[in-house]
């Protein structure tokens, strides 16, 4: 359910925009949501749903999946993250706070833990489009 | 793109009336003990407290605390559990006992996570423990929550006494509140460190003798609020 958090913040962030766009209906948010954090989508976009002030009211949520690829800062190497290669508890903390992927995820060409997250972290504002 | 887990940040700590980092130059002056027995001394005082471990990468305050078996609760976010009258937060429920070699932006990007999911409940003060230095951890503190003061210890060494000066001249470019310094572990009776600090227009809090019993004391704060260090520390609860 911390997923119900993550959607507070997307809300809060398109409501700003669009005030600051001068939107008077929003009718599409695209949220990328990257594979690390593995966010539970029925519960994020029901979250979403919950939350949002009366002029989203016609909004459609699109979210966006997006490959968690990293890139390893010793031999270069990059790969895709696999998240049935982790054991349960190690995937629930990385769902958490992604961060500890590097607690848990080594490189699989040279074992080291210093990698790049190159995309696919967390949750993304992508874009939001509405009528003025 | 936006990050929008930022926006979140403020309306997450506005229940929070202070928000206090204990900071210093180097490592290795006690900081972290410091945070720990100053969370617990305002909590006996009556406060509602929080105490959040920033120190990603070498954590200490659960190991101060003797903390075992207790995780956050996830609930609209995540709910700090209460150890000690403490709601207590650390990047170790998720790392657990094994190494978080983090960057700074990871640093960063962890820090943002855990401001934007915590759900703090009303609390007097919140109280940092930060990593040493004047890095990540310090800079985007103070982009995140522009009202947090800062305490600063040090030992009775010049040398750690030469990274307040660094810290302190940066905080105040920055215009962020310095509650004052805190000489700890002193073992001499020189009157250097408060000397300076005072030359260095800053308050001189207190100095606390070095006390041997405090490393039998971890993990047991009771004995730990019953050594001569807490009531030291008890009376910089005062203070603040």
């Amino acid at each position: 359910m911390h997923e119900w958090a993550l959607a507070e913040a997307v809300v809060k962030t398109a409501v700003q925009i669009a005030e600051k766009e001068g939107l008077k209906q929003v009718t599409e948010v695209t949220v990328k949501i990257g594979e690390l954090q593995d966010v539970e989508r029925p519960i994020f976009r029901f979250a979403l749903s919950q939350l949002i002030p009366s002029n989203f009211k016609l909004v459609k949520f699109r979210l966006l999946r997006s490959k968690a690829k990293l890139k390893c800062r010793v031999c270069s190497n990059v790969w895709v993250f696999k998240k049935t290669k982790l054991n349960k508890d190690a995937v629930e903390a990385i769902h958490f706070v992604p961060e500890v992927a590097h607690t848990y995820i080594k490189c699989p060409k040279c074992g080291s833990p210093d990698f790049e997250i190159l995309e696919g972290r967390g949750i993304w504002l992508e874009s939001i489009k509405g009528a003025k | 793109m936006v990050d929008p887990r930022v926006n979140i940040i403020e309306q997450r700590l506005k229940r929070i009336t202070r928000v206090i980092a204990v900071s210093s130059g180097k490592g290795g002056v006690g900081k972290s003990m410091v945070a720990t027995t100053l969370a617990l001394s305002l909590v006996k005082r009556g406060f509602k407290v929080g105490l959040f471990d920033l120190d990603f990468t070498s954590p200490s305050t659960h190991l101060i605390l003797g903390i075992e078996g207790v995780q956050p609760k996830e609930e609209k976010g995540l709910v700090p559990p209460l150890v000690y009258g403490l709601e207590y937060m650390s990047l170790v429920y998720y790392s657990g006992n094994q190494a978080a070699p983090l960057r700074g932006t990871d640093t960063s990007n962890a820090l943002i996570e855990l401001l934007a999911v915590t759900l703090w409940s009303e609390l007097d003060y919140l109280v940092i423990d930060m990593p040493p230095g004047i890095g990540d951890a310090v800079l985007d503190l103070i982009r995140l929550v522009p009202r947090v003061e800062f305490l600063i210890v040090t030992t009775s060494s010049l040398l750690a006494f030469e990274t307040v000066k660094k810290l302190s001249g940066l905080l105040r470019d920055l215009n962020v509140p310095i509650l004052g310094v805190l000489e700890n572990m002193k073992m001499t009776d020189t009157a250097d460190i408060k000397r300076q600090t005072e030359l260095l227009d800053l308050k001189f809090i207190m100095e606390i003798p070095y006390d041997p019993e405090i490393e039998a004391a971890i993990g047991y704060p009771e004995k730990l609020l019953a050594t001569s260090f807490a009531q030291k520390v008890n009376a910089v609860a005062q203070t603040v």
